[in-house]
C-alpha cells in the first residue's frame, strides 16, 4: 500500500459517489456510503500512523514528478486533519440512516448520499493535495456538493440559505483563485513545496502581497471568520440534521487547515508576521468570540444557537493562529479536533430531538430533557465540553489557548477567552434550562427517547469528548508535531 | 505494587464504609490506619517516590522523606485512636468524612508537588466540614459554613500561589519556597497561614471546632493544623517572621482561653497556642528548632487528642460542656478524670510527660539563637498553658464546686482510646529517644538535665500557686455562660451589618441608575435595529449584500495596511 493510501483516500469516495447515485432506492446507497466512509476512516488512521512513524509521504499523480505534476504531500498536519474528516464522516453515517429517511424525500436519498460522498471527496482532497490550484478544485467540489446538501433541508428557507451560501462561497472561492493566479503570475509554479522555495525571493512584489491578501480573505470567508460568517448560521440551521453535523465538524476545520498551510508552509514563516494579517486575525478572533457568543445567547432556534457558537469557536482557533507561536498553532489544532468532537456531539443530539418532534425552537423543546434523558445528557456533556470544564476535551483546548496567550503576554486575549467561556455558560445554560427546567408541553408528553441508532453515534462522540479531555496523548502529541512542521523549525 | 500512596487505603475504606454497617465497618475503620501504618513501616523507604503525569505535567503523588514519613505515622496513630473513640458512632456520614479526611491529610503530607498538595488541601477542607455539620444544630451549620469559607479561601490562595510560582520558576515541586519567591511565596504563605491559624486568620478554628460532633473534634484537632505545620516546615523553614507570628500565637489565645466558658473552645484556643510553639520552631529554622517543632506536633496531636476526647466524653455523657454548669464529675467519671489529667500534664509540659520533651527543644533553640525577650514571652505562654489547659480544664470539669450532676463513666471504647493516648503521652515523655530517632534532622539533644527540669517545675508550681491564690481570693475570672467573640466579631457582626447596608444602598442606587441608563439605552437599541447597519451589514436576512460589503472593507483595509504599514 504505502504511498497509495493518500490517493485511495480521495479516489475511493470519488468513484463511489456516481455509483451510489445510480443505486436503487432503499437502504443500499446508505450501506455503500457507510462502507466507503468506514474504509476512508481506516485509511486515514493508517496514513496518520505511517506519517508519524515514517515521515512525509509524497505521491506523484500520474507519475509526473513535481513541481510539474500534481503531488500529494502528507505530513502530520494534513494526516491529522484528514483523520478528523474521515472519522467524523464514519461516525455520522450510522446516524444518517434514520435521520435521512425521515428528513429527505425517498427518491432523493441515493443522490443525497452521492453528494455527501462528493463532499467528503472534496474535503479529503483539500487535505491531501500539495498543489495550491488543486486545493481550489477540491474546495469547489466540496462547496458545490454542500450547497446541494443544504438545499435538501426540510424547510423552504433551506433553499435560500443554500443559494446565499452559493453566492458567498463562490465569491470566497473566486478570491482564492484570484490570489492563486496572482502568485502564479510571479512564480510560475503551483506546487506548495516549490512555492515555498521561490516565494521568499519575490516577497517584495506588490502583486504577491495582493495575491496573499486575496487568498487570505477567500479562505477567511470559507472558514466563517467574523464578519464573513454571515452564510454560516442560515446554512447550518436549515440544512438536514446529518449535513449540519458533518459540515459543522469538518468543513470549517478544513478551511482552517488551508489557512495554516498557506500562512506557514507556502509563505515563509516570518512573512505573515510582517503583514497585518496577524493583527487582523487577533481582532477578528476576539470580535467573533464575543459578538458571536452574544448573538448565540439571543437565538430562539437551537441549531442557530449552536451555529453562532461555532462562529465563536472558530474565533478561538483564529485567535490561536493569530498568536503566531508554536503553542498558539498547537492550541488552534487541538481546538480544531476538539471542536469537531463537541459540535458533532451537540448537533447529533439536537438532530435526535428534531427526529422526535420535527423542530427545535426553544419554546417547542420545553421539558424534553426529561422525556429524552440520554439525548439530554449528551447535550449537557457536550455543553460542558464547549464551556471548557476540566475533564472534557474543551478544557484542553482552552488550557492551551490560555497558555499560548500568556506566553505572548496577550492579556486581552486571555480575558476574552475566559469571558467567552462565560458566555458559553449562558447560552448552554439557556438551552439546558429550556430542556430540563421548564414544564413539559402537552405535545411533549408523548415524546420518547431517540432510537438507539441515533444515540450510539452521539454517545460515541460524547465519550470521545471525555476521553480526549483525560488522555491528550493523541491530540496534543500530534498537534505539537504538526505545529513544529508548520513552524518550519523556527521558534 | 509495593509502593502505592498511603492515602489510597483510606479512600478505599471511605468507599467501603458507605456500604457496610456495624461490625464489618468497625473492623474496616480500625484496620485501615493499622494497615497503612504497617505499609509505611515495611514497604516504603525514605527517598522513594511515585509520580504520574497529567497534561505533560509531571506530578509527584508520593515523595517520601523522614519528614513526611513521621507525619505519616502520626496521622495513622491519630486516625487509629480516633476510630476507637468513634467506635460506637452509627452515623455513616461521619465515618466517611473522618476516613476521607484522614486520608487527605496523609495525601497532603506525601504530596511532592504543589498541585497534588492543593488537591488534598481542598479535600481536607471539604471532608472535614461534614464533621462539623454532622452535629446537626443550627449553630454547627452556620459555624461549618464560616469554617468552609476560610478553608476554601486558603485552597484558592494556594492554587493561585502555585500557578504564579510555576510561571516564575517553571517548577511545581513542593520544596523550600521561601518568602523571597515574591508574590507566589506570599500567596502560598498566607494559604498555609490560614490553615495553621495565624493570628487574625485563626477564627475558623475557635469558631468551628467547638461546634463539631463529640468525635469529630478529635479528628479535627489532629489533622488540619498539623498538615499546615508540615507544609510550613517544608516550604518556609527559617523565615524569621514566623518566629514573631509563632510567639503571638502562643501568647494571645491565653487571655481568651481564660475567660472562655465552653471547655472545648478553651481547648481550641490552647490548640492555637501549641501550634504557636511549632510555628516559632519553624521560624527559628535551626535543626534543633525544626526537630522541636515537628516533635511537638507529634506529641500535640496525641495529648490534644486526649484532652478533646476527655471533654468529648463529658459532652457525650452530660450533654453540655460549659465550665459554669459542670463540676464534681470526678465522682461519676473517675477514669476519665485521671486520663484527662494525664493529658493536662502533658500539654503543660510536666517532666516525664510528652509535652516536656518536645516543647523544651523549641525553648532551648530560642535560647541558642539569642531571642531573649521572646524566650521570656514563651515562658509566659507556657505558664499560661498550664493555667488554662493544665488546671482549668480538669478543675472546672471534674472538680470545682459540685454541680450535682451524676452520670456514668465514659463508654468503654472511649476509655480505651483515651488510655492508648495517655500511655503514648507517658511513653514519649519517659522514653523520648524513640521519638527523637524518627526526627528528620540529626541533632544530639536530651531534655532531662537539672536546670531544665527545675526551671520547668518552678514555672509550673508557681503557676499553680497563682491559680490557687486567684481562686481563693475570688479574683479568677468566673465561668459565666456567655459567648465570647474575638476576631469573629468582624465577620459575624460587623460584616453582615455592613453588608446589609451596602446591599440596600446598592439596590437603591441601581434602581435610580437603571432608570437613568435604560431609557437612552433602549432608545439606542431601537434606533440600532432600525438603522441600516443592523439591517444590511450584520443581519442574516440580507447576508449576501452585507458579506460583499464586509469583504471589500477587509480587502481594502488589508491592502492599505500592507501598503503603508
Amino acid at each position: 500500500m504505502g504511498n497509495n493510501i493518500s490517493l485511495l483516500l480521495v479516489v475511493i469516495p470519488l468513484i463511489a459517489a456516481p455509483i451510489v447515485a445510480v443505486l436503487p432506492r432503499g437502504r443500499l446507497p446508505w450501506a455503500v456510503a457507510l462502507l466507503v466512509t468506514s474504509l476512508c476512516a481506516l485509511l486515514a488512521g493508517m496514513q496518520l500512523w505511517a506519517v508519524l512513524h515514517g515521515g512525509v509521504i509524497s505521491y506523484e499523480l500520474g507519475g509526473w514528478a513535481p513541481p510539474w505534476g500534481i503531488e500529494y504531500r502528507i505530513d502530520a498536519v494534513n494526516a491529522f486533519v484528514a483523520l478528523i474528516v474521515a472519522a467524523i464522516a464514519a461516525i455520522t453515517l450510522p446516524y444518517a440512516l434514520l435521520s435521512v429517511e425521515q428528513e429527505i424525500p425517498e427518491e432523493k436519498i441515493p443522490l443525497f448520499y452521492s453528494a455527501l460522498l462528493l463532499c467528503l471527496t472534496g474535503l479529503l482532497g483539500i487535505t491531501q493535495t500539495g498543489d495550491i490550484f488543486n486545493v481550489f478544485v477540491f474546495l469547489e467540489i466540496s462547496s458545490l456538493s454542500s450547497y446541494a446538501l443544504i438545499s435538501l433541508g426540510r424547510k423552504r428557507q433551506a433553499l435560500t440559505a443554500a443559494y446565499q451560501y452559493l453566492i458567498m462561497g463562490t465569491i470566497g472561492a473566486t478570491f482564492f483563485l484570484i490570489g492563486v493566479g496572482l502568485i502564479y503570475s510571479q512564480t510560475g509554479t503551483l506546487n506548495m513545496q516549490d512555492l515555498s522555495t521561490i516565494l521568499p525571493e519575490v516577497l517584495h512584489l506588490k502583486t504577491v502581497n495582493t495575491g496573499f491578501a486575496f487568498i487570505m480573505i477567500g479562505i477567511a470567508l470559507k472558514l466563517a471568520l467574523f464578519p464573513l460568517h454571515l452564510w454560516l448560521p442560515n446554512a447550518y440551521t436549515y440544512a438536514p440534521s446529518v449535513v449540519t453535523v458533518f459540515l459543522a465538524a469538518t468543513a470549517t476545520k478544513v478551511a482552517v487547515y488551508v489557512m495554516l498551510r498557506i500562512l506557514f508552509t507556502v509563505f515563509p514563516y516570518g512573512f505573515a508576521l510582517a503583514t497585518p494579517v496577524e493583527e487582523l486575525f487577533m481582532v477578528a478572533g476576539i470580535a467573533s468570540i464575543i459578538i458571536a457568543s452574544v448573538y448565540a445567547i439571543y437565538q430562539e432556534d437551537v441549531k442557530k444557537l449552536l451555529a453562532y457558537s461555532s462562529v465563536a469557536q472558530i474565533g478561538y482557533m483564529v485567535l490561536g493562529i493569530g498568536l503566531a507561536s508554536a503553542t498558539g498553532i498547537t492550541a488552534a489544532l487541538i481546538h480544531l479536533f476538539n471542536h469537531a468532537l463537541m459540535k458533532g456531539a451537540l448537533f447529533m443530539a439536537v438532530g435526535a430531538i428534531i427526529y422526535r418532534i420535527g423542530a427545535c425552537r426553544m419554546d417547542q423543546i420545553h421539558g424534553l430533557g426529561r422525556a429524552m434523558p440520554w439525548t439530554f445528557a449528551a447535550i449537557v456533556i457536550g455543553g460542558l465540553s464547549l464551556i471548557g470544564v476540566p475533564g472534557t476535551a474543551g478544557f484542553i483546548s482552552k488550557w492551551y489557548l490560555v497558555t499560548a496567550a500568556l506566553e505572548q503576554g496577550a492579556w486581552i486575549s486571555v480575558v476574552v477567552i475566559l469571558f467567552g467561556s462565560l458566555l458559553a455558560v449562558v447560552y448552554m445554560g439557556k438551552l439546558i434550562e429550556a430542556l430540563y427546567f421548564r414544564p413539559i408541553t402537552d405535545s411533549g408528553k408523548e415524546v420518547t427517547e431517540a432510537p438507539i441508532l441515533l444515540l450510539v453515534p452521539t454517545w460515541l462522540l460524547v465519550f470521545a469528548n471525555i476521553y480526549f479531555g483525560l488522555d491528550t496523548e493523541l491530540t496534543v502529541g500530534v498537534a505539537e508535531k504538526a505545529a513544529a512542521i508548520l513552524g518550519g523549525g523556527n521558534p | 505494587m509495593s509502593e502505592f500512596s498511603p492515602f489510597l487505603l483510606f479512600f478505599i475504606a471511605a468507599l467501603l464504609v458507605g456500604f457496610t454497617r456495624d461490625l464489618p465497618r468497625q473492623l474496616i475503620l480500625l484496620a485501615t490506619p493499622v494497615l497503612t501504618g504497617l505499609h509505611l513501616w515495611l514497604n516504603i523507604e525514605v527517598g522513594s517516590s511515585v509520580s504520574y503525569s497529567i497534561m505533560n505535567y509531571e506530578l509527584v503523588a508520593m515523595r517520601v522523606d523522614k519528614l513526611s514519613l513521621l507525619f505519616g505515622y502520626l496521622f495513622c496513630i491519630a486516625s487509629f485512636i480516633g476510630s476507637i473513640f468513634a467506635f460506637h458512632v452509627k452515623d455513616t456520614k461521619q465515618h466517611i468524612a473522618a476516613v476521607t479526611y484522614a486520608g487527605s491529610a496523609l495525601g497532603a503530607v506525601f504530596a511532592g508537588d504543589l498541585i497534588t498538595l492543593f488537591i488534598f488541601w481542598e479535600l481536607l477542607a471539604i471532608s472535614s466540614v461534614f464533621l462539623i455539620w454532622a452535629r446537626g444544630t443550627e449553630r454547627a451549620l452556620k459555624a461549618g459554613l464560616r469554617y468552609l469559607v476560610f478553608q476554601v479561601l486558603s485552597g484558592v490562595l494556594l492554587l493561585a500561589g502555585a500557578l504564579v510560582y510555576f510561571h516564575d520558576t517553571g517548577s511545581l515541586a513542593f520544596d523550600h519556597i521561601g518568602l523571597d519567591a515574591g508574590i507566589a511565596g506570599w500567596l502560598i504563605f498566607i494559604a498555609f497561614g490560614i490553615k495553621s491559624a495565624f493570628p487574625f486568620l485563626h477564627s475558623w478554628l475557635t469558631d468551628g471546632y467547638p461546634e463539631a460532633t463529640v468525635t469529630g473534634t478529635v479528628f479535627l484537632s489532629a489533622f488540619t493544623t498539623k498538615v499546615a505545620v508540615y507544609a510550613l516546615a517544608r516550604g518556609f523553614a527559617g523565615e524569621e517572621i514566623l518566629v514573631y507570628i509563632g510567639v503571638t500565637m502562643a501568647c494571645f489565645p491565653i487571655f481568651y482561653a481564660v475567660i472562655e466558658n465552653d471547655l472545648r473552645k478553651v481547648l481550641a484556643y490552647s490548640l492555637i497556642n501549641q501550634v504557636g510553639f511549632m510555628v516559632t520552631g519553624i521560624g527559628i529554622g535551626t535543626a534543633l528548632a525544626l526537630n522541636g517543632a515537628i516533635a511537638h506536633a507529634f506529641s500535640d496531636v496525641i495529648f490534644k487528642g486526649l484532652l478533646f476526647m476527655s471533654m468529648g466524653a463529658v459532652l457525650y455523657r452530660v450533654g453540655n460542656i460549659n465550665g459554669s454548669s459542670l463540676g464534681g464529675l470526678y465522682k461519676s467519671m473517675p477514669k476519665t478524670t485521671v486520663l484527662c489529667i494525664v493529658g493536662a500534664l502533658s500539654i503543660s509540659a510536666f517532666p516525664l510527660f510528652s509535652g516536656f520533651v518536645s516543647k523544651s527543644m523549641v525553648m532551648t533553640a530560642l535560647m541558642y539563637e539569642d531571642y531573649g525577650y521572646l524566650w521570656l514571652l514563651m515562658l509566659f505562654a507556657s505558664a499560661g498553658v498550664f493555667h488554662h489547659a493544665g488546671i482549668k480544664i480538669p478543675y472546672f470539669a471534674f472538680f470545682a464546686h459540685d454541680s450535682g450532676i451524676r452520670t456514668e463513666e465514659a463508654p468503654r471504647n472511649m476509655l480505651i482510646a483515651m488510655s492508648i493516648a495517655a500511655l503514648l503521652c507517658i511513653f514519649i515523655g519517659t522514653q523520648p529517644q524513640y521519638l527523637y530517632a524518627m526526627l528528620p534532622w540529626e541533632v544530639e539533644y536530651w531534655p532531662y538535665d537539672v536546670t531544665h527540669v527545675l526551671a520547668q517545675l518552678q514555672l509550673l508550681f508557681f503557676s499553680a500557686l497563682a491559680f490557687v491564690w486567684l481562686n481563693k481570693k475570688g479574683l479568677y475570672p468566673p465561668e459565666l455562660p456567655s459567648v465570647n467573640l474575638d476576631m469573629e466579631w468582624f465577620y459575624r457582626k460587623l460584616v453582615p451589618v455592613a453588608a446589609q447596608r451596602v446591599v440596600t444602598s446598592l439596590r437603591d442606587t441601581k434602581a435610580s441608575v437603571l432608570s437613568i441608563a435604560t431609557v437612552p439605552m433602549q432608545d439606542i437599541q431601537t434606533k440600532f435595529t432600525k438603522s441600516s447597519v443592523a439591517k444590511y451589514y450584520l443581519s442574516e436576512s440580507w447576508p449576501t449584500g452585507s458579506m460583499v460589503f464586509w469583504i471589500s472593507v477587509i480587502l481594502v483595509t488589508f491592502l492599505a495596511l500592507n501598503a503603508f504599514g
